[in-house]
């Protein structure tokens, strides 16, 4: 396939709770992945760079202030901002950037540090704005996550017990992660004893808001061969769709979702279609994966994210959890990095560190998590504003 | 509460009787309902339309899920003290095929809540300020 790209190298700063400057996790993520890709930092043309607007710094450019913190070397830059997926979407750039021949190896990079406590929106009386008028009418994030678990426990019966598998399962398998924020293996009477946030789920049914950062070096296939990586796992797709009209789940930050009245029209879950385009650009389908790493912001969300990546039929996912099947050694592990139940969201990192994980394990190199004989991974995410992504990658 | 008068905690997204209705908008030209209102381009991909009518929406829908707020959410929400923890349902109006959030009326908890039953709008306090009482528009079991 002319699209693929050769990822040579990967890096991630730890995940925590320090509050320093974002710029120092990317640095350090960098560096590491040219380390590992044996690229020079001189080499590199293209600085792609995941961007955050929210905790204090909407005046920086992400990728400009990376390659500057790298030392100025003159390579060009690129800044995504999608939310959740800016990751994805800075991989996506840096793939056309060397898909058009501009290029050869590039940089993708991004970091985060996150305020405390939830986070709210800007302050004053400005009903114009949707993310404004949920918080007035007491509507926050965990409300979004806690509709979709209980809507589960309705229509397909799953239970209390079933989301804290969830947790135990990815607290264990997080707990052998050395990039981890979270490294202690609980049980479910750990998560049945933490407070109830929004009822269904409890405090540790919901991921925490995490420093991070993480990098990745990509370039053609040509270029691999060229430096003796020609067995480099790829980049087989990147979809970044947005919802199709009209979007029938209530998304964060809506107070309603599209109507749906108008003739012709159907209502549709956004999170679903996100991997359609990845599959079809990969050329592959769901029976091909042998591992996911997604967005479990909540852990119910991963059991729907089961779903949506079609590694399940609607409403089973739930059955594969309790059969043992998407841990590790199973049919279709899930979320081996120990996923953000483990992490907490770093946004502009998040996705990254997503594919971080993908490359490790289909290069064997991911020690106590190995999936043994991984092929092709698949990531998936969704964020504010109608940005989401999945990335396809194979040995 | 108090003698104080009512006042909408949003101005112009419902009317502000005891059983109120949200104010949206529905296009001209395709049948799309908006809320909030929409009045200047309509949002069907298919559809070019800049003409609406303004239209009050279904009062009456069914849960298509529903949660609580254990912990006080941040500003700009004004939480009583102490904060008092307060039921939120997501309904689907079936005439305008669409999900609408609210607060559900005081008095009900998600124990007494269920996907697919039917729920009607009640006009109730949000938060009081010097002047007034600022009322919202809340979801309460329709056969209470």
């Amino acid at each position: 396939m002319s699209n693929e790209i050769a990822i040579l190298g990967a890096g991630m700063h730890p995940w925590g709770k320090w509050g320093h400057n974002f710029v120092e996790y990317g640095v350090a993520a960098a560096r590491e992945a040219l380390a590992d890709a044996g690229v020079p930092w001189r080499d590199i043309t293209f600085v792609s760079g995941g961007a955050t607007v929210r905790c204090g710094y909407p005046g920086y450019v992400a990728g400009a202030t990376f390659a500057q913190a790298l030392g100025w070397q003159g390579a060009e830059v690129n800044t995504s901002y999608a939310a959740c997926a800016s990751g994805s979407q800075a991989l996506a750039a840096a793939r056309n950037k060397i898909a058009a021949g501009e290029c050869e190896v590039a940089l993708v990079v991004g970091a985060d540090t996150t305020p405390k406590g939830f986070l709210a929106p800007a302050g004053g009386y400005r009903p114009e704005d949707p993310d404004w008028v949920r918080f007035y009418l007491g509507i926050t994030n965990p409300t979004y996550f806690a509709l979709y678990a209980r809507r589960r426990m309705d229509l397909y019966g799953d239970t209390l017990d079933d989301f804290a598998a969830v947790k135990v399962k990815n607290s264990l398998i997080g707990s052998k992660n050395p990039r981890a924020r979270y490294r202690k293996a609980f049980s479910a009477e750990d998560v049945a004893a933490s407070a109830m946030v929004a009822d269904p789920l409890r405090l540790m049914d919901i991921c925490a808001t995490s420093d991070g950062g993480a990098a990745l070096i990509v370039s053609s296939v040509e270029y691999a061969k060229k430096i003796g990586k020609a067995n480099a796992p790829r980049v087989a797709a990147i979809s970044t769709v947005t919802p199709t009209f009209a979007s029938g789940v209530v998304e964060m930050p809506d107070i309603a979702t599209d109507s749906a009245a108008a003739d012709g029209v159907e209502a549709l879950a956004y999170r679903s279609t996100i991997p359609l385009k990845a599959y079809e650009e990969a050329g592959i389908g769901p029976e091909d994966i042998s591992l996911a790493e997604v967005y479990d912001l909540s852990t119910a969300l991963e059991l729907d994210w089961i779903e949506d990546l079609q590694l399940a039929p609607r409403g089973e996912a739930a059955q594969l959890l309790r059969a043992g099947d998407t841990a590790i050694g199973g049919k279709i592990p899930v979320n081996v990095s120990g996923g953000l139940a483990c992490f907490g969201e770093a946004v502009p990192a998040q996705a990254l560190a997503q594919v971080c994980e993908l490359t490790w394990q289909l290069r064997g190199e991911a020690g106590d998590r190995q999936v043994e004989g991984a092929k092709v991974g698949i990531t998936a995410n969704q964020g504010l504003f109608g940005h989401g992504s999945s990335v396809i990658v194979k040995a | 509460m108090s003698g104080k008068p009512q006042a909408p905690a949003i101005e112009g997204w419902y009317t502000m009787e005891a059983e109120t209705r949200l104010i949206g908008s529905c296009c001209k030209s395709c049948g799309t309902y908006f809320f909030p209102k929409q009045s200047h381009y309509c949002k069907n991909p298919d559809c070019e339309s800049t003409d609406f009518d303004e239209v009050e929406l279904s009062r009456t829908g069914h849960v298509w899920s529903y949660t609580n707020a254990s912990y006080q959410p941040p500003a700009p929400f004004v939480a009583p003290d102490p904060f008092e923890p307060y039921a939120i349902a997501a309904v689907q109006l079936e005439k305008e095929q669409m999900v609408v959030l609210g607060q559900v009326a005081d008095g009900f908890s998600v124990d007494d809540l269920k996907v697919g039953m039917p729920m009607e709008l009640v006009l109730e306090p949000l938060h009081e300020t010097e002047d007034d009482v600022k009322v919202t528009w809340k979801w309460r079991p329709l056969s209470h």
